[in-house]
């Protein structure tokens, strides 16, 4: 970690996980004490009378971009968009430059983020060399490096050879790993520009049908279970895709699934002035498909949310539709748009929240003493937000590089106030801190 | 505002006789002649003069239409103007005494423009213009041969004719 | 008229408005002297990044006619083939001093993105995108019905009630997208014939009917049957099986053309595959409107052209789209 010291900080009526206000007593990275009228002398006091406390939230799915794409993000730059959105742990995707296939890469982005501080940078590693699909890369050795690799994904690629699939599946039981899996069938998405469907017929754009990602889960899941492993599904998008996994649940198949926020609010509609801002994959899907992930998150079937936090360039969004690149930032405006799809629609309390953005992706990632719950005795590791503004997601919310967000210009509720990992405060007052740990 | 009329419906049915007159005497008869009215008002009187014409001078008279939108200097300053009908009769206007008739001279600008206009259809042998009205104030060297009534007036005020085919009523008026 | 993108959002009104200012221009182009000075010192620039011979010198016909200075930017050869965007293509052509861009872009949407975009003032009008519209074509296809059914009696006229079949690669054909949507605004009925891999997954809300059989299509009597050209450069070989296949199923041969009524006319956009979507008897039977398509072509473009830049333009695009 960086070289910030654990502050002492005397957190007055937070509620926890939504419960009734409480203090917190916050010292050498610990929780040390809850309860009502704590004092301690010398510590920080921290008003948070009408703030939930969170967990510090651990996002399954970021793409930091370095090594490789330092003009989009890096980890430092990363890092502090995900403390601005309460995050305190992230995973990061191995599609940089060179791909993160080697101990060494893993090793490096490893390294970045215990340099930047901000908070903890997990990296996944890829399945396959260079994540071409065609002969696995060193898993076992990506596992045993101080990175202690234990999600590997080919994210923005799908593992599409199914016996590479399956011996990929096979070989990570033996150090507790997860092959999270990118579901997209390759031949049928040739082109492919948006969800396939009314929309797309209008609009002339080749449509990415939804029968892509569901065939390629539903072969996975059956896959998972022939062979006794864990599945993980990433950025699930679609009604027939929650069906498959409720169904594979059922017939208890060890496989998680995620969603991101923007799959939670946005429909395809939002293409229709081929604004880019709106162009990610999976794409964004229609109505019914929203309110299928919405149902599948509420229940259980779907496991956590994870943002696929992907920042582009400007001119990589400033053109034409076909020239665009995919995806979304999504960090600093997760739990905001959680909160407005989930919460407020009481599809969602705030200990599911608590659940579904830090315990769980916590565990299927398997990092132990990370989302944690905010109790005595645990890791100081949690996030203050405010649930009762109101206002437009701006630009100047924004604290990464990248700016290609589809929530600018729209109104979205809530704001983060404190971020602290393992006490020592990164976010204070809305703010992120110039370096972490240095109050002003 | 004040408005005044200064041409009843009598007044204008003598106009329009007496400029008929003019037509063939200038003319030396009917022989050659084209009425081409500028719409829109412009092509009302040309229909009301051509009959005359033809009874007076023993001959018929052909009577068409001349618009002249597309020929116009200002259009880029005003919202666009959808163009009007140009009907030019079957004997064409090459070798002919064209006579343009409009309802108001005033700048010159739309003579100039049907000048133009005339120009890209035919090359008449003579072109005479006649107004119903006069008002004065010409930015460009254009003068009428037949004029129903000279109308001074400020730039600022405006004249409305109003006809019966089109407005329902005929008169004159001038509003300040 | 600020630009003019598509049909899907074009009133009914615009729409009478561009076919009976093409009639006034389809008349000057009977006089000896064709031209016109209204859009003299007006720039037209002709920016297709995608070939096509006949639509750019269709359009420049159009602005030359009506004195307008016509600059051709073709992709081929061209900074853009080095990797320059969209976007500073069209801020060099602002800072040339266009008043108006003609685009013809492969990327569905690229008109919308200029247009909106900021990057230029000038008016924008769409030749065809991707596979989304072609409002231009649609437009003379419009006029050329109206014509041959109303002759000199069509201005302020609409196609109420009349039945036109788009027959072909609908999936990719931004002809068959701009015809659905103003032949559907101007009254008319339309079908849509294709092989089932043809037709776009999702058309339950477009205003037309889909039949997969020609023949039956011509059994009901349709008074417009529309050729579209099958893209042989735009699919792969999995939309149907062979050529000879796609001919003999869904091509307009002498005897489907003797089975249509004897009033019925023949469109194509051009360029005809002779023999694989419409035969040479088709092609050039007196029903086929194809060359009075070009014709009027010229003029429908003379009406887009004075229409979007002759007047005071608007100053924001909220007043044109949608």
């Amino acid at each position: 970690m960086s070289h910030a010291t654990p502050q002492t900080l005397l957190v007055r009526g937070a509620r926890v996980e939504g419960q009734d206000a409480t203090d917190l007593l916050v010292r050498d990275g610990i929780i040390a004490e809850t309860g009502s009228g704590l004092s301690h002398p010398g510590a920080t006091v921290v008003d948070a009378d009408g703030l939930i406390a969170l967990p510090g939230l651990v996002d399954l799915h970021v793409h930091l971009r370095e090594p490789g794409f330092e003009a989009s993000e890096t980890v430092l730059t990363g890092s502090r968009a995900a403390a601005a959105g309460g995050f305190t742990t992230v995973f990061a995707m191995p599609n940089t430059s060179p791909t993160a296939d080697t101990a060494g890469v893993v090793e490096q982005e490893f390294a970045l983020g215990e340099a930047a501080g901000y908070v903890h940078v997990q990296p996944i590693g890829a399945v396959t060399v260079g994540q071409k699909g065609e002969r696995l890369a060193e898993l076992g050795a990506m596992a045993d490096s101080r990175a202690r690799v234990r999600v590997f994904s080919d994210d923005g690629f799908c593992v599409f050879d199914p016996l590479i699939m399956r011996r990929a599946l096979e070989y990570v039981k033996a150090f507790d790993g997860v092959i999270a899996q990118h579901a997209q069938d390759p031949r049928l998405t040739e082109g492919a520009q948006m969800n396939e469907g009314a929309v797309s017929a209008e609009l002339g754009l080749t449509g990415w049908p939804a029968v892509a990602e569901e065939s390629i889960i539903a072969r996975d899941v059956l896959l998972a279970e022939h062979v006794g492993s864990r599945l993980h599904v990433c950025h699930l998008s679609t009604a027939g895709s929650v069906d498959i996994i409720r169904w594979a649940k059922k017939r208890g198949v060890n496989v998680t699934a995620e969603v991101t926020p923007h799959h939670l609010l946005l429909t395809d509609e939002l293409v229709r002035d081929y604004d880019a801002r709106y162009k990610v994959n999976p794409p964004l899907r229609r109505e019914e498909d929203v309110m299928a992930v919405r149902e599948g998150l509420a229940d259980g079937t779907i496991d956590i949310v994870a943002t696929d936090h992907a920042p582009h360039p400007a001119e990589a969004k400033a053109c034409e539709w076909a020239a665009a690149a995919n995806g979304m930032v999504g960090l600093e405006s997760a739990l905001r748009v959680v909160q407005q799809a989930m919460v407020d629609t009481g599809l969602l309390g705030w200990n599911d929240v608590a659940r579904v953005m830090s315990k769980t992706p916590a565990r299927i990632g398997r990092l132990d003493g990370h989302g944690t719950p905010v109790a005595e005795g645990q890791p100081a590791s949690f996030t203050l937000y405010d649930p009762r503004p109101s206002r437009t997601f701006a630009l100047d919310d924004l604290r990464g590089r990248s700016t290609n967000s589809p929530y600018l210009g729209r109104e979205l509720p809530g704001e983060v106030r404190w971020t602290v990992r393992s006490g020592i405060p990164t976010v204070v007052d809305g703010a992120v801190l110039e370096a972490p740990g240095v109050l002003a | 505002m004040n408005t005044r009329t200064v041409m009843h419906d009598a007044d204008i049915a003598r106009a329009l006789t007496r400029i008929s007159h003019e037509i063939l005497e200038s003319n030396k008869g009917p022989e050659g002649l084209v009425l081409l009215g500028i719409p829109t008002r412009g092509v009302t009187l040309a229909n009301r003069i051509g009959p005359l014409v033809s009874e007076f001078g023993g001959a018929a008279v052909p009577v068409g239409s001349l618009d002249v939108t597309m020929y116009r200097d200002d259009l880029h300053r005003n919202p666009t103007r959808a163009p009007r009908k140009t009907e030019i009769p079957a004997g064409g206007i090459d070798g002919k005494t064209v006579v343009l008739i409009d309802d108001v001279l005033f700048s010159g600008r739309s003579i100039r423009a049907a000048l133009d206009a005339l120009q890209d259809i035919g090359r008449p042998a003579a072109v005479r213009l006649a107004t119903l009205i006069d008002r004065g104030h010409r930015e460009l060297p254009i003068r009428p041969d037949f004029v129903g009534k000279n109308l001074p007036s400020a730039r600022d005020e405006r004249v409305n004719v109003r006809l019966a085919e089109i407005d329902g009523v005929e008169e004159v008026t001038i509003e300040s | 008229m600020r630009h003019l993108l598509d049909t899907q959002h074009l009133s009914r009104a615009d729409a009478l408005e561009i076919l009976d200012v093409a009639e006034d221009m389809a008349d000057t182009q009977r006089r000896e002297v064709k031209k016109l000075p209204t859009l003299r010192g007006k720039t037209v620039v002709n920016l297709f990044f995608e070939d096509s011979t006949r639509t750019r010198i269709s359009f420049e016909a159009a602005a030359k006619r009506l004195s307008a200075d016509v600059i051709n930017f073709s992709a081929k050869g061209s900074s853009v083939s080095k990797g320059e965007s969209l976007q500073d293509t069209a801020q060099t052509l602002q800072a040339m001093g266009a008043d108006a861009v003609v685009i013809r872009h492969g990327a569905s949407g690229a008109p919308r993105t200029l247009a909106t975009s900021g990057w230029i003032t000038a008016g924008v009008v769409n030749a065809g995108d991707g596979t989304h519209e072609h409002p231009t074509q649609a437009l003379l296809d419009a006029f050329t019905i109206r014509k041959r059914l109303f002759g000199d009696d069509s201005r302020g006229r609409d196609l109420d009630g009349i039945r036109v079949t788009i027959v072909g690669d609908v999936l990719h054909s931004r002809v068959a997208r701009s015809n659905v949507w103003l032949l559907h605004t101007l009254g008319a009925h339309v079908t849509l014939v294709a092989p089932p891999t043809l037709v776009p997954q999702d058309v339950s809300g477009w205003p037309v009917e889909v039949e997969y059989d020609l023949d039956r299509a011509i059994a009901a009597g349709p008074d417009a049957l529309m050729m579209l050209r099958i893209q042989l450069e735009r699919m792969n070989a999995a939309y149907f099986p062979t050529e000879r296949e796609y001919s003999r199923r869904y091509g307009l041969d002498a005897r489907r053309l003797a089975a249509l009524p004897t009033d019925s006319i023949v469109l194509h956009p051009g360029p005809m595959n002779r023999g694989l979507e419409i035969s040479a008897e088709a092609a050039d039977s007196p029903r086929s409107t194809v060359l009075e398509q070009v014709t009027n072509g010229v003029s429908v473009r003379m009406a887009v052209l004075y229409l979007l830049l002759a007047g005071e333009r608007p100053h924001t695009e909220r007043e044109d789209l949608r």
